[in-house]
């Protein structure tokens, strides 16, 4: 479990406003240490992690980067291990971070490289509005060439260099045959800065070098808020990623050695310490232990593990260790089987096509038409062909998409902020389009809905003595049940029992008051149990000469659910619930959050299915889920959902983490969606009010460089300011 | 009007001096933790001398 919103325990209001993990940015040496500090978040936290970790022997530097919550260090012949401790004491959670898989610098330097092409927009475009704003307003003559000389000197160069984005991918667009939103941008920039350089060698009247560098300022900034927004997400995610640095520990020559899972070869014998994730494919041969599959399968009740038993990759070894004999490892394991499933769930969703892909397709044209359609028309009334062009020029800069630009990265980066203060990571760009629509919300049970973690339930019908004896037993073993027992029972005083003895995958027995009192699994204490038709897994608590005691442990839901299981259905949204468990414990889970509708027993290709089912059927289902059987669904829905917690399969397969432990951040994100693609829709709206007023004034030749100027800033601005709107 | 002849001048190269100045600010990783760089102005540090580094 990793929870990467700690709760700020700051009183600062700076700190408690988490910032957006902004993009990647490691200059890092080969031998620098990356550890992700969730916890810090002030000035005084900087100094005391920089400061502890100085003070360590062998560390040359350390420099937190408060932005992305992480700290650099440079220590030859130190490894994380040796560094995690010493932030440990005083008191800061830290995870090593596999540097390799944050390998953004690439999305690093392209984001800079857009901000210095904003810089250089931006200076030339205060520069040319203070030449323009002296012709505007009545320079003439000598001094009105000289200013559009000035002016074109400047603007040329700039709009050469600022320009490039557009250009580029407007020309791949026409090689593509396509006529995206990048191609009137391009040949407006063209378009204005030739005529207005002709215009100027015949010294006349009107230039447009002003709005040509004005548009490509505020198109840039457009460009450079989506790039933002997409480099977060993208670390974001490669953070999740290289949170598990994903290694195994390798039996060779009587030594133990830890190697990358990648180098794992079939043959290979591999330790799995009590607690720890199953590396690769294998088969057990030496210890006895128990497993949980249920990030697999989303069965509750652990599996036994014997000599002989063939465990897959991503079950988590419980009580005992293990000595595996591995069967497939890396590619070939049963964790990554399950791609090809994914990819057949992939295609089956087809492409979405975003809202700002949509208004482009049917906008470009338009753009286009209207300005050939001005310049026919000009010629054949005038047969002056100056004019012409230079009606055609004005009616590109003043319907060309400058506030579309703007109006969904704007409310895109708006939007991912706010609900990244909630604890969710937006991954794809369309997602928040795609949850606006939802109206079917399909859940996972363990993992999701539960927290996957035993309660004991009951506790209290417990005697007292009885009690202490549990506790005592329980007290030594890492099971998650003996854990729930002691988790259920703070203040109790153990008992003294001796010679306690764990039987790893069987159960904790020992001595007390001369009795053998044994705590664990029914079959090994020989009593006659059915665990299928009870919701939860148990445990026996037997003591000689007495009726053995079955204690019932129930999956905690997890915090949120129950609200956002109300809130969905108050919207009006059809929740169902799929689960691979055992009927018994999903009608439970389902009749405690009041899902009417519920699935057992489904394996992983069923839920696809019934994914695709239910959007064959015109549902826009979102998919909340966290195991590798909920991978293929994930995909197939129309949007979904995944925690932090789980497999990187998962993870990967949606297009919203959910960092924090709360699951209630579902459905603001939902609500969120819809707010933001309200704003988006209203931003269309805008832009296009603007070009109604403006564009018969440009069509009928009153346009002048001035009223161009006006509307494109005009409109660009109670764009951004109307995506603003969505922080509050 | 000769006063143009040093006035825009002066009005460019004032504007060029702020550009040089943002450009070296990104070239010199200044952009990378804006969060951090608000925070550390407050903590007593290094306020005696500059950070070796």
């Amino acid at each position: 479990m990793t929870d990467l919103s700690l709760p700020s325990t700051s009183a600062c209001p700076a700190c408690a406003a988490a910032p957006i993990a902004q993009r990647v940015a490691h200059a890092a040496a080969p031998d620098a240490i990356i550890l992700s500090l969730p916890g810090v978040h002030c000035a005084m936290c900087i100094t005391d992690v920089e400061r502890a970790l100085m003070a360590r022997p062998g560390v040359r530097a350390a420099r937190v980067n408060l932005t992305l919550k992480r700290v650099t260090v440079q220590a030859p012949g130190l490894g994380a291990d040796d560094l995690i401790p010493a932030l440990a004491a005083i008191g800061y959670e830290a995870h090593e971070l596999d540097p390799d898989a944050l390998s953004a610098t690439a999305a690093d330097k392209q984001g800079r490289d857009l901000l210095m092409r904003i810089g250089i927009a931006g200076f030339a475009m205060m520069n040319v509005m203070i030449l323009s704003v002296a012709v505007w307003s009545g320079a003439d003559a000598a001094t009105r060439d000289l200013f559009h000389w000035i002016s074109g000197a400047i603007a040329l160069p700039t709009v050469a260099f600022a320009g490039q984005p557009f250009f580029g991918s407007a020309w791949a667009a026409l090689r593509g045959g396509r006529l995206g939103m990048d191609v009137p941008i391009s040949l407006a920039l063209i378009l204005a800065t030739a005529i207005s350089l002709y215009e100027t060698t015949q010294s006349g009247h009107h230039a447009y070098f002003d709005a040509a560098v004005m548009l490509c300022f505020f198109l840039l900034i457009g460009r450079y808020l989506d790039h933002r927004t997409r480099a977060i997400a993208r670390s974001a995610a490669a953070e999740l990623t290289a949170l598990e640095v994903p290694r195994a520990h390798l039996l060779c020559d009587g030594g133990e050695q830890v190697v990358p899972i990648a180098q794992l070869v079939p043959g290979d014998l591999i330790r799995v310490r009590a607690g720890g994730r199953i590396p690769a494919d294998g088969e057990v041969v030496e210890g006895r232990s128990e497993t949980d599959r249920s990030l697999l399968t989303g069965e509750t009740l652990p599996m036994l593990a014997e000599p002989g038993t063939i465990l897959s990759a991503g079950e988590v070894n419980l009580s005992g260790p293990l000595t595996l004999r591995v069967i497939a490892a890396g590619k070939d394991s049963s964790l990554s089987r399950l791609t090809a499933l994914v990819e057949a769930a992939e295609a089956a969703r087809g492409r979405y096509s975003s809202l700002a892909e949509r208004a482009s397709r049917a906008y470009a044209p338009m753009v286009h038409l209207m300005a050939a359609l001005s310049l026919a028309g000009w010629f054949w009334a005038t047969r002056d062909l100056r004019l012409s062009i230079n009606v055609a020029a004005a009616v590109l800069i003043i319907t060309c998409p400058c506030a579309l630009g703007l109006a969904v990265p704007a409310v895109v980066t708006a939007a991912s902020g706010r609900l990244f203060r909630r604890g969710l990571l937006i991954k794809d760009g369309t997602a928040l389009e795609r949850l606006s629509e939802i109206d079917t919300v399909v859940f996972d049970k363990t993992g999701t809905l539960t927290m996957g973690r035993p309660r004991l339930a009951a506790g209290d019908d417990l005697p007292d003595d009885l009690r202490a004896v549990a506790v005592s037993l329980a007290a030594g073993s890492s099971h998650p049940l003996s854990q729930a027992i002691v988790a259920a029972f703070p203040d109790q005083q153990p008992a003294r029992i001796d010679g306690i003895g764990e039987y790893p995958g069987q159960g904790v027995s020992g001595v007390w008051q001369g009795r053998r009192v044994s705590l664990g699994r029914a079959d090994w204490l020989g009593i006659i149990d059915d665990d299928m038709h009870r919701s939860g897994s148990s445990a026996w608590l037997s003591i000689e000469g007495q009726a053995p005691r079955r204690l019932d442990f129930i999956d905690e839901l997890r915090p949120g659910a129950a609200d956002t299981v109300h809130r969905l259905r108050a919207q009006g949204r059809r929740v169902i619930l799929l689960s691979g468990d055992r009927p018994a414990a999903v009608a439970d889970v389902a009749a405690r959050l009041g899902i009417g509708e519920y699935h057992a027993g489904i394996d992983p290709i069923g839920k696809a299915q019934m994914v695709g089912a239910l959007g064959d059927d015109g549902a826009k289902v979102l998919m909340v889920g966290d195991g590798l059987n909920d991978t293929a669904a994930l995909a197939r829905a129309h949007a979904s959902i995944s925690p932090a917690s789980a497999l990187d399969a998962a993870r990967v397969a949606s297009d919203v983490v959910l960092t924090g432990q709360d699951l209630g951040a579902v459905a603001d994100a939902l609500q969120t969606a819809r707010r933001a693609t309200a704003r988006i829709r209203e931003n269309f709206t805008i832009s296009i009010l603007y070009n109604l007023v403006a564009v018969p004034v440009a069509i009928a030749g009153f346009a002048t460089p001035l009223l161009a100027a006006l509307a494109m800033s005009a409109s660009s601005i109670t764009v951004t300011l109307n995506a603003l709107r969505l922080r509050r | 009007m000769e006063i143009l002849s040093i006035l825009i001048p002066v009005s460019l190269g004032l504007g060029a001096l702020g550009l040089g100045a943002f450009i070296w600010a990104l070239r010199g990783r200044q952009f990378e933790d804006p969060k951090g760089d608000a925070e550390r102005i407050l903590s007593d540090e290094w306020d005696d001398r500059p950070r070796p580094d």
